[in-house]
C-alpha cells in the first residue's frame, strides 16, 4: 500500500507541474490566480499522503487543514486586491 | 417591561445553544484530548465565542422550524451529490474531447429566482457553482442571477429542478 | 478493503488529471473557472474520502478522530471554494473582461 502512495504523490506531483505552466504564461492575473487555487488543492490531498506514508497522520491532517484555509483566504485576499485595477487585458 | 424582557432573553438563549454545541463539537475534534483541564479551557472558550457570535450563525430567533428545516436540508444533499457527480463526468468528456473547441459554446444566462431569503439564495448560488458547466457571476438581493454556462446543454435547465429542491428544502412554497 | 480505498483513490486522481489537462485547454479565463473550481473540488473529496477509509483499518479512538479530521476538510472546501471561485469571477467582470465566445481566436 506504501508503493501505491507513493506513486500516487508522485502523480499529483506532476499536475501540478501541468498546472504551474498556465502559471507561467497565463495572459492574466486571474489566470495565475487560478493556478494558485487548483495547486493548493492538490497540495491538501499530497500532505495527506506524506502523512500517510510516514505513519505521522494525525500530525500533517492538522498542517493539510490549516493549509486548506490559507488558500482560501490567500485566494480571496487577492481576488479582492486585483477587482479594483482596470485593464487586466494589458498585462502580459 | 418584564414580558419584554422575557421575550430578549429567549431571543437570545436559543441562537447561543445552537452555537455552543456546534463550537464544541469542533474542539473536542480539533484538540482530542478527554482530560479535565483541556475540556474545561474548550468549556470556557466556546461560552465566550458564542456569546460573542450567536447572532451571526443563527440570525432569525425562531429555533421551531430550525430543527425541521435542517432536517430538509440534509434531505437536499444526496441529490445534489447525484447532480455533481453527473455533471462533472460530462465537464470531463468535454475536457477530454479531440474536438474540444467546437463542442464549447460559452454563454451568459440571465434569470429571475423567485426565492426570497438571503440563506437560499446563497445555498442557490452556491449550489450552482458546484454544479459544473455553470457558474454564478453575479447574485442581486432580489434574485436576479447571471450565470456563466460552458455550453447550451448545461445553460438550459436552469433555474429549473434545483430551485423547486431549495424552495422545498427551506419553506418558501 | 484496499481495492475499495483504491478505487476511491484513483477516481479522484482522475478528476484531478481532468482538472489540469482542463486548465491548460480552454480557451478563456471564465471557462478555465470550470475545471479549475469544481473537478479538483470532486478529486479531492473522493480521494481524501478514500484515505480516511485507510486510517480505519486499525480501528482506535485516534484513528477515529484522525479520519474525522479528514472528512472536517472536505467538508471546509466544499463551503470554501465556490466562495473563492465566485471572488475570481467577480474581480474578472469588475476588471471589465468580455467572456469568450464562439468562433473566437483563444486567449
Amino acid at each position: 500500500m506504501d508503493t501505491i502512495f507513493m506513486y500516487c504523490s508522485l502523480y499529483v506531483a506532476f499536475l501540478m507541474l501541468l498546472s504551474l505552466y498556465r502559471g507561467l504564461v497565463g495572459p492574466t492575473v486571474l489566470d495565475r490566480m487560478i493556478c494558485v487555487n487548483a495547486i493548493g488543492s492538490k497540495t491538501t490531498v499530497v500532505l495527506v499522503l506524506i502523512g500517510l506514508l510516514y505513519h505521522r497522520v494525525d500530525m500533517f491532517v492538522d498542517i493539510a487543514l490549516a493549509y486548506a484555509m490559507l488558500n482560501f483566504v490567500a485566494v480571496l485576499a487577492a481576488s479582492r486586491y486585483f477587482q479594483k485595477r482596470k485593464g487586466l487585458h494589458d498585462e502580459v | 417591561m418584564n414580558k419584554q424582557e422575557q421575550e430578549k432573553k429567549s431571543f437570545f438563549f436559543y441562537p447561543f445553544l445552537a452555537t455552543f454545541i456546534i463550537m464544541f463539537g469542533v474542539w473536542v475534534l480539533l484538540s482530542g484530548k478527554f482530560d479535565l483541564f483541556h475540556i474545561s479551557l474548550g468549556l470556557i472558550s466556546c461560552a465566550i465565542v458564542s456569546y460573542l457570535s450567536a447572532d451571526l450563525l443563527f440570525p432569525s430567533p425562531k429555533i421551531g422550524g430550525l430543527l425541521g428545516q435542517w432536517a430538509r436540508f440534509v434531505r437536499y444533499i444526496p441529490w445534489l451529490m447525484i447532480e455533481i457527480m453527473k455533471a462533472n463526468l460530462h465537464v470531463t468528456y468535454l475536457v477530454f474531447h479531440p474536438r474540444m473547441m467546437e463542442l464549447i459554446d460559452p454563454r451568459i444566462v440571465k434569470f429571475q429566482s423567485k426565492l426570497t431569503s438571503d440563506l437560499a439564495l446563497v445555498t442557490f448560488a452556491n449550489s450552482i457553482t458546484l454544479t459544473p458547466g455553470t457558474i454564478t457571476v453575479d447574485v442581486s438581493l432580489d434574485g436576479d442571477f447571471k450565470v456563466h454556462a460552458i455550453d447550451k446543454a448545461s445553460g438550459d435547465p436552469l433555474p429549473g429542478e434545483m430551485e423547486a429542491r431549495i424552495s422545498k428544502a427551506f419553506g418558501e412554497d | 478493503m484496499d481495492i475499495i480505498v483504491c478505487l476511491f483513490l484513483f477516481a479522484g486522481l482522475f478528476f484531478f488529471t481532468g482538472g489540469a489537462v482542463g486548465i491548460l485547454r480552454f480557451p478563456d479565463f471564465y471557462s478555465r473557472l470550470h475545471p479549475a473550481g469544481k473537478l479538483d473540488t470532486l478529486g479531492l473529496l473522493l480521494s481524501l474520502i478514500g484515505l480516511a477509509l485507510f486510517n480505519l483499518h486499525h480501528f482506535s479512538l485516534g484513528a477515529l478522530l484522525t479520519s474525522a479530521k479528514i472528512i472536517l476538510i472536505v467538508v471546509f472546501v466544499f463551503l470554501a471554494s465556490p466562495t473563492a471561485t465566485h471572488a475570481i469571477v467577480d474581480a474578472g467582470v469588475r476588471a471589465g473582461l468580455a467572456p469568450w465566445t464562439k468562433g473566437e481566436e483563444r486567449r
